[in-house]
């Protein structure tokens, strides 16, 4: 009984609050969009009985995903959220390796302090830290006036409102995500496997190459995936950094549904997104299946 | 083989000064007398007395803390039921869809998790305001409490529950005395997770609050739509400060329980 409860209740809260919500929207984006509150129909009206559900189930149709390929703005989004995510994702593998790899091979009694420098910024909230960049980055910002100061350029720059501030804010706001699984998959790596093969006649940038990275293997996957997935449905960065030039399929969503008040069109757009997630998603957790059974 | 060559230096001091140099620069500023926001016009503290007479902003916080208090609250509860229902329950029918479920949320886009509860609250007529929000936030933050509760399950000898079972303890005793406790860091370091989530978060709130019952990220979303502000800088490095005092303040308190437990065993292997 007690098991039953302990079961029923997270089963439950998840079910009405997850799942339903989900099956809603699944819903709408096969509805038509009306002049009505709510603005789409057809309402389910259950007190009709069978010919309710049934002239429910005849007004749906898939209209709404036609639509999404027939206006390029959403494929368009689609393609270039990818395009982003990915650049953004390799960037922050770059900008992050060294860094993990600083921390690895750091003095024992620094690690802990350098573990807490890299998990704090996540504690802080992430409008802000987004926000910080617009300071920066804006034309009269303080990037533009240390590099006019020293003479770099003669002129200033535009980065805010360009996909370049995009790259930086996604940078900037995951790179904890990917620095932490590959600090941990490097510092679990044995030394003395780098001391042997440098006695094999292996120079040092050789070793790194041939040990270190296929060690780090799998941090490096699960880095890449921690910022590529979330990046893809990103709304904040895009909107605050990245001005009218850049085009994001979340930012899409939000302005579909808050703006142009097109419901069942904002239903398809999430759909189409969540089945576009589900591939790295899929892959993600194969990757940490992997490593689980690696070490138990 | 550790070696802290100039290279792990070098990528180090650049790697710190990218993650902490924009929110010292935010901090500077704030600091700053003019109203321009770019240009250093000497020391003042008047943003934050500023900040402090703004009633929208000051509503908005406490509507914030309400909402983080109650959601994390109960999201460590459902989230440490769920993360034993993971661990402990073994099969029942629908486990693969109730795992799938508690993981879900924790990659779903927050465009979407917002989208689709604000369809349900208007589906079933529910009046958007702090209640629906505090509804979305445990929904999403009780996953992440359950991942990190039953991380630190996974690794708990059952054989210690057993044992007190086989000594007269009631299963609910043997979970409040011997499990609890172990867990206790996990379940307390998910609160701690959940709360700042909800803090954290702008989309879900966007999509769920009502025009009554705005939230400060909210507040601040509109403010920052029109360009860098002093004021906005004044909050955030409150916000800032009380995050970094939070974080030095537990991982001491941790590290310091974990001194204590490494010399009581010492103590108990010497006796």
């Amino acid at each position: 009984m007690r098991r039953f409860a302990l079961i029923a209740l997270p089963y439950a809260w998840l079910l009405a609050l997850f799942l339903v919500p989900f099956i809603i929207v699944l819903k709408i984006s096969l509805s038509d969009i009306d002049l009505a509150i709510p603005p789409y129909t057809p309402t389910l009206d259950v007190s009709e009985g069978w010919a309710g559900i049934k002239a429910f189930f005849r007004a749906l149709d898939f209209e709404n995903f036609v639509f999404l390929t027939t206006d390029d703005l959403y494929w368009k989004a689609y393609i270039s959220s990818l395009k982003i995510a990915f650049i953004a994702t390799l960037l922050t593998l770059l900008v992050g390796y060294p860094i993990a790899y600083g921390m690895a091979n750091a003095p024992d009694h620094w690690r802990p302090t350098l573990m807490m420098l890299v998990i704090l910024p996540f504690w802080t909230s992430f409008l802000i830290r987004v926000y910080s960049w617009m300071g920066i980055l804006s034309t009269e910002g303080y990037l533009n006036q240390f590099l006019l100061s020293l003479g770099l350029i003669s002129e200033p720059l535009t980065i805010l409102n360009t996909p370049t501030a995009v790259y930086i804010g996604i940078v900037y706001t995951y790179l904890p995500f990917m620095i932490l699984p590959i600090y941990s998959a490097l510092e679990r790596m044995d030394g003395s496997l780098l001391e042997a093969a440098e006695d094999l006649g292996c120079s040092r940038l050789k070793a790194f190459w041939l040990i270190t990275i296929p060690l780090s293997k799998t941090g490096i996957i699960a880095g890449c995936f921690l910022v590529f997935i979330p990046t893809i449905g990103e709304f904040v960065i895009p909107s605050l950094l990245g001005g009218s030039q850049t085009l994001m399929i979340g930012k899409v969503l939000w302005e579909e549904f808050f703006n142009n008040r097109d419901w069942p069109v904002a239903g398809a757009v999430a759909v189409v997104l969540l089945l576009i997630l589900i591939i790295p998603i899929v892959l993600f957790q194969r990757n940490e299946q992997k490593q689980r059974e690696l070490e138990g | 083989m550790r070696r802290l060559t100039w290279f792990n230096v070098t990528s180090l001091s650049l790697g710190f000064a990218f993650l902490y140099l924009p929110m010292l620069i935010l901090i500077t500023y704030s600091f700053n007398s003019s109203k321009l926001v770019t240009v250093w016009a000497g020391f003042s503290t008047k943003w934050y007395g500023e900040l402090l007479q703004n009633e929208a902003f000051l509503d908005a916080a406490w509507v914030t803390v309400q909402v983080a208090v109650v959601s994390s609250s109960i999201a460590t509860v459902l989230g440490t039921m769920a993360a034993l229902v993971l661990v402990r329950a073994g099969r029942f029918p629908g486990r693969t869809l109730f795992s799938g479920m508690v993981y879900a949320p924790l990659v779903m886009p927050e465009v979407i998790t917002g989208l689709s509860l604000l369809l349900l609250f208007i589906g079933i007529g529910l009046d958007r305001g702090i209640f629906t929000i505090i509804l979305a936030h445990t929904t999403f933050s009780m996953c992440f409490v359950s991942v990190v509760v039953s991380s630190r399950l996974v690794t708990f000898d059952e054989s210690l529950e057993e044992a007190a079972l086989d000594l007269g303890c009631s299963s609910f005793q043997a979970f409040r005395l011997v499990t609890l406790p172990i867990v206790a860091p996990a379940v307390i370091s998910g609160w701690l997770l959940a709360f700042t989530l909800s803090l954290d978060d702008l989309v879900i709130a966007s999509f769920t609050a009502g025009p009554s019952s705005t939230t400060l990220p909210i507040k601040i979303w509109s403010a920052v739509r029109l360009g860098v502000s002093p004021e906005i800088n004044a909050l955030s490095t409150i916000m800032i400060a009380i995050v970094a005092v939070g974080v030095i303040t537990a991982s001491l308190v941790t590290k310091r329980a974990s001194l204590r437990q490494q010399a009581d065993e010492r103590a108990a292997v010497h006796a």
